[in-house]
């Protein structure tokens, strides 16, 4: 945790190096157990939608759909039926959710059963319930986020660049003291580290060279969660490029197709015995009544709907067109870079892309997707140091209105704290610091505006005519951000030294 | 020359007191995000104490019984209290009403307690900046990661509930203060130096009891802070001598009553009872205040010889914690919670030599262990266990590398920025680092692998295989097992102490 970052490049020894001389994997350990205790402690903080009767929050929803996977039969989990009333939490993610849940039910069946009985555990908040559905997210966090990640930091330091054992570990502890995910996760509840986690864990395998196990990964995540689309063009891209460049690329890709395909297969299988069942799954995946945004979310979309009202002036049919097509041209730049030159490092900076186009311009995104983003932003934290600065701040400011109606606002100060004390871990501030005095005012302001929304935000009531009017300034602040920083991570991948692609090109034959 | 050379040394300073309040604030992020968790009733004594010394004179401190909850800390304690009432007052005034504020548990009374605690650790940070400044910069570090982040202090002061970091500062001071004033031998020599040593102390007890005696409560100040009317346990056993003799006693017991003595079921509870009621024991003689209070001080008597004969400065943390330890080991009534006291200044010497090492190493993950019993709610399970995790891993890494040969390490790192080598080789870790370095031994890991045991048959194995029967053997295993690594922690600082005259300079 603490400590382990600092020595290598400094002439002043400190007297740290002592916490990470045994060994990458011992450090890593104890940055494991730290990050968990973070989320222990996170975790004794309310959820969403607690003691909020009668729909309660996102909590009550994987109970229910715990509830219902372990009481009904699997062709009636996405089936509006008399015992499962869809209007209810019906489960609106894929069917890996759904077999998650099943098992996360029957345990919590096997030691608390009123929880998760059919209908009379609507609400359930009993004591050892909620310390138990806690008690699932940690698991699976530790179960396969963790594991994933240090697949990932052997597989990125064999590849990709050398680093100092300090700078392995602060690496490591920045991704996985992530403030926001850990937030989201284990204070308002939800099990994105299991997306997420195999998709680190597709990264990994592609970062290893093993294509088809990414591949499998990368499949799964998208069975778990409709959302991990969003790092579809980067691993296609990827992908398909490095398939041109084999000896018979239709042979290659015509692999990668069946295993991917057989993937999907298997996962989906119950449903796909008709054209109803699948098309009923589906169907539940995409709300697209429910329009093209909702709440306050920092993209393109729900910014701009300040000045021009999008869902009076278009239909949801044009609206879907539109925003497919701003998506795909926005992360078609980073795609044909990947595919004109693919290699490992263009590939974390092409997951930054598409993940970025898709929260700023697709359907239907939640504030909670920046989570997506995110993730490969804290996977290049040592090329990029700053740009994960920036973004965590800023997306954790963007989800600041979500966990003040949960009432996180102690746990979300208090891990925007930690985040900062292990970005400026001792003797690693030294590195991370020089930039023109212009640009550096710039920072200085929004910093300085984000800071002064969070007192107003907290402390003064929002005028009467516009009730949500400091929900759109902070929109407005993290949208323009994000702006900036997807308009540097997109130069950045096309800037990337054709030296290194040559290497990497090297290895690939 | 001397330009880049002072540079240099404002880095390291710089650098080194960023550490130190860099280690502080993670410590303190961790506390913050604890604050809603589990707290005992320890929480509301601190509260009443707030509003008594808020509301009553100072007159009626030690008299007033509103509250179950009396106070019965020293004096000090309470003006501290009545210190941080005047915010608690001006934060929320019902935190300080003496019967409006009775089992008050608002949110604001709650952040008020827990983050004054968290605050009161900044005179724990002081203290052991103090103490460490003159180390290399490597043993600081490891100090300091010992010190601050204590799984013990979390458990003890930010889960459970008191204000030790804020007292455990008194010991750091104390020894500072006379490594500063009486160990180079100087002009004050003998007797002026018994003088002014005396009038601090005189000082000291003058402004703490100064105002009770001068109202002549003084008895019933004594009376609340020396409870002998309460057993010779505390309700949770703490792991000390009197458990294994406890034990002794019912084994003896039994065997006899086997063996066809007839053998009288004692009538009087080991935990409470007053002094002089019938005895708790079956066989062994009774156990009286007196008797302990002997036993504490035979037990202090080697040490206090030595310190006479050869007073060494270097020796005076080992002393203290030693005497704390003898309280610990053969007092009445005594907390469990009492053991903070001297595994945190054992911290300060534990990087001195690899025996000390090993010996701090498992002394501090015992009586962190022993603590668990504090936090018996399911939703602190795993925090308790993950801080005595993070705890042992931190000190396992920090005592082998103190004790690997340093020039070896430095030179590998040096290689190393060479070399440039990527992390994925395994190669890489200092082959030094495998000869000679930090190991406890079989007898100390298989006392470990025992505790690892112990915890599993209370967690799991009991209630699967006894269910409800005997509820309280979990617990007692703790104790007594705690009591064994308790017990031989002591006869090894005692032999340290008496062979002590090679080790240091």
């Amino acid at each position: 945790m603490r400590g382990k970052k600092e020595e290598g490049e400094e002439v002043v020894d400190d007297g740290w190096p002592w916490l990470v001389h045994k060994g990458i994997w011992v450090s890593f350990l104890c940055i494991a157990l730290f990050a968990l205790l973070v989320r222990v402690a996170v975790s004794v903080h309310p959820y969403s939608g607690a003691g909020n009767p009668p729909k309660y929050g996102d909590f009550e929803a994987q109970r229910h759909w715990m509830e219902i996977t372990t009481n009904l039969p699997i062709k009636e989990w996405y089936a509006n039926t008399t015992l499962n009333d869809l209007s209810y939490w019906g489960l609106d993610y894929p069917p890996l959710t759904a077999y998650q849940s099943y098992v996360h039910g029957l345990l919590l069946r096997f030691f608390h059963p009123e929880s998760v009985a059919i209908f009379t555990s609507r609400g359930q908040e009993s004591y050892l319930g909620k310390l138990l559905m806690r008690w699932t997210v940690l698991s699976s966090d530790a179960l396969i986020f963790f594991p994933a990640v240090w697949y990932f930091v052997v597989g990125y330091y064999a590849s990709c660049r050398s680093g100092s054992k300090s700078e392995v570990a602060w690496h490591i502890a920045l991704i996985l003291v992530n403030p926001c995910l850990i937030l989201i996760d284990h204070g308002h509840f939800q099990y994105n580290c299991i997306s997420l986690g195999l998709t680190v864990g597709a990264i990994a395998s592609v970062l290893s060279n093993k294509d088809l196990v990414a591949s499998v990964l990368y499949c799964l995540a998208l069975s778990h969660k409709q959302m991990s689309a969003y790092f579809a063009p980067a691993f296609f891209s990827y992908l398909f490029g490095k398939c041109l460049r084999r000896r018979s690329p239709l042979f290659e890709v015509v692999k990668l197709g069946l295993v991917v395909l057989g993937t999907f297969v298997v996962v989906w299988w119950p449903y796909l015995h008709s054209r109803d069942a699948l098309i009923g799954v589906l169907s539940r995946l995409a709300p697209f009544e429910r329009g093209i945004y909702e709440d306050y979310v920092a993209n393109f979309w729900c910014t701009t709907s300040v000045l021009v009202k999008w869902k009076r002036l278009f239909t949801t049919q044009s609206l879907k067109l539109l925003s497919l097509s701003a998506t795909i041209t926005t992360f078609l730049p980073s795609m044909v870079q990947q595919i004109k030159a693919p290699s490992k490092q263009g590939f974390l900076y092409g997951l930054l892309n598409s993940a970025f186009s898709f929260y700023l311009f697709s359907f239907q995104v939640h504030e909670k997707s920046i989570l997506l983003p995110l993730l490969p932003a804290t996977l290049l934290a040592v090329e990029e140091p700053f740009l994960l600065k920036w973004m965590t701040l800023y997306a954790l400011f963007s989800i600041f209105p979500l966990l003040y109606r949960d009432k996180l606002v102690l746990p979300y100060f208090t891990l925007s704290a930690l985040f900062l004390l292990l970005y400026y871990a001792p003797s690693r501030r030294q590195a991370a610091t020089e930039t023109k005095p212009l640009k550096s005012y710039a920072r200085m302001f929004f910093l300085l505006c984000a800071l002064i929304l969070h007192v107003v935000y907290l402390t003064v009531e929002a005028p009467h005519r516009y009730p949500f009017l400091f929900e759109a300034l902070i929109m407005l602040l993290s949208f323009s951000q994000f702006v900036i920083l997807v308009i540097h991570s997109n130069v950045q991948q096309w800037r990337l030294k054709p030296a290194t692609l040559v290497d990497k090109q090297k290895k690939l034959i | 020359m001397s330009g880049t050379f002072s540079v240099q040394t404002m880095q390291v300073q710089n650098s080194s007191c960023w550490s130190l309040w860099w280690l502080f604030a993670t410590a303190a992020c961790v506390k913050l995000l604890l604050i809603p968790s589990y707290h005992s009733t320890d929480f509301e004594v601190h509260r009443h104490w707030l509003a008594l010394t808020h509301s009553l004179p100072l007159s009626q401190w030690y008299f007033d019984e509103t509250s179950p909850w009396t106070l019965d800390y020293p004096p000090f304690f309470a003006y501290f209290e009545r210190f941080l009432s005047v915010f608690a007052n001006f934060i929320d005034p019902q935190i300080v009403q003496l019967l409006k504020g009775l089992n008050y548990s608002s949110d604001t009374v709650v952040y008020f307690q827990r983050i004054t605690v968290i605050l009161s650790d900044l005179s724990l940070l002081y203290g052991i900046y103090r103490l460490t400044r003159n180390l290399d910069s490597r043993r600081q570090k490891l100090i300091w990661v010992l010190v601050i982040w204590s799984p013990m202090l979390v458990i003890v002061d930010h889960l459970h509930f008191q204000y030790n970091g804020f007292l455990l500062v008194a010991a750091p001071v104390y020894f500072v203060y006379l490594l500063r004033h009486y160990c180079w031998r100087g002009l004050l020599r003998g007797f002026g130096r018994l003088l002014i040593m005396g009038a601090v102390v005189a000082a000291v007890f003058v402004a703490a009891y100064g105002p009770f005696v001068y109202q002549g409560q003084i008895k019933q100040v004594i009376s609340r802070m020396f409870p002998f009317g309460r057993g010779l346990c505390h309700a949770y056993w703490a792991p000390n001598l009197w458990v294994l003799y406890i034990i002794l006693d019912k084994g003896l017991a039994f065997f006899l009553q086997n063996i066809g003595f007839n053998i009288q079921a004692p009538a009087a509870s080991f935990t409470g009872g007053l002094v002089g009621d019938s005895s708790p024991f079956s066989v062994l003689p009774q156990i009286t205040p007196l008797t302990t209070f002997i036993m504490v001080l035979l037990a202090l008597s080697p040490c206090l010889i030595k310190a006479w004969k050869d007073p060494r400065p270097g020796m005076i943390t080992r002393w203290v914690a030693y005497a704390y330890m003898c309280g610990f080991l053969f007092g009445w009534h005594v907390h469990e919670k009492a053991s903070l006291h001297f595994v945190i200044p054992l911290a300060i010497v534990a990087a001195e030599s690899l025996d000390d090492a090993r010996h701090y190493f498992i002394l501090s993950i015992v009586s962190c262990y022993s603590l668990f019993p504090l936090l018996f709610e399911a939703q602190e399970y795993p925090i308790k266990v993950l801080l005595l995790l993070l705890h042992s891993i931190l000190m396992w890494l920090g005592f082998s590398a103190q004790f690997t040969d340093a020039v070896a390490v430095n030179a590998t790192t040096r290689l190393k920025k060479k070399r440039k080598n990527n992390m994925g080789s395994k190669a890489s870790p200092s082959a030094a680092s495998h000869n000679g370095g930090f190991d406890i031994g079989w007898v100390g890991k298989s006392y470990l692998v025992g505790l690892v045991i112990v915890e599993v048959w209370g967690q799991l194995l009991q209630p699967l295989i006894l269910g409800d029967k005997l509820p309280f053997v979990p617990l007692m295993l703790i104790s007594i097992y705690c009591a064994l690594g308790v017990l031989y922690s002591w006869i090894w600082q005692l032999r340290r102490i008496l062979c002590s005259v090679a080790v240091d300079s």
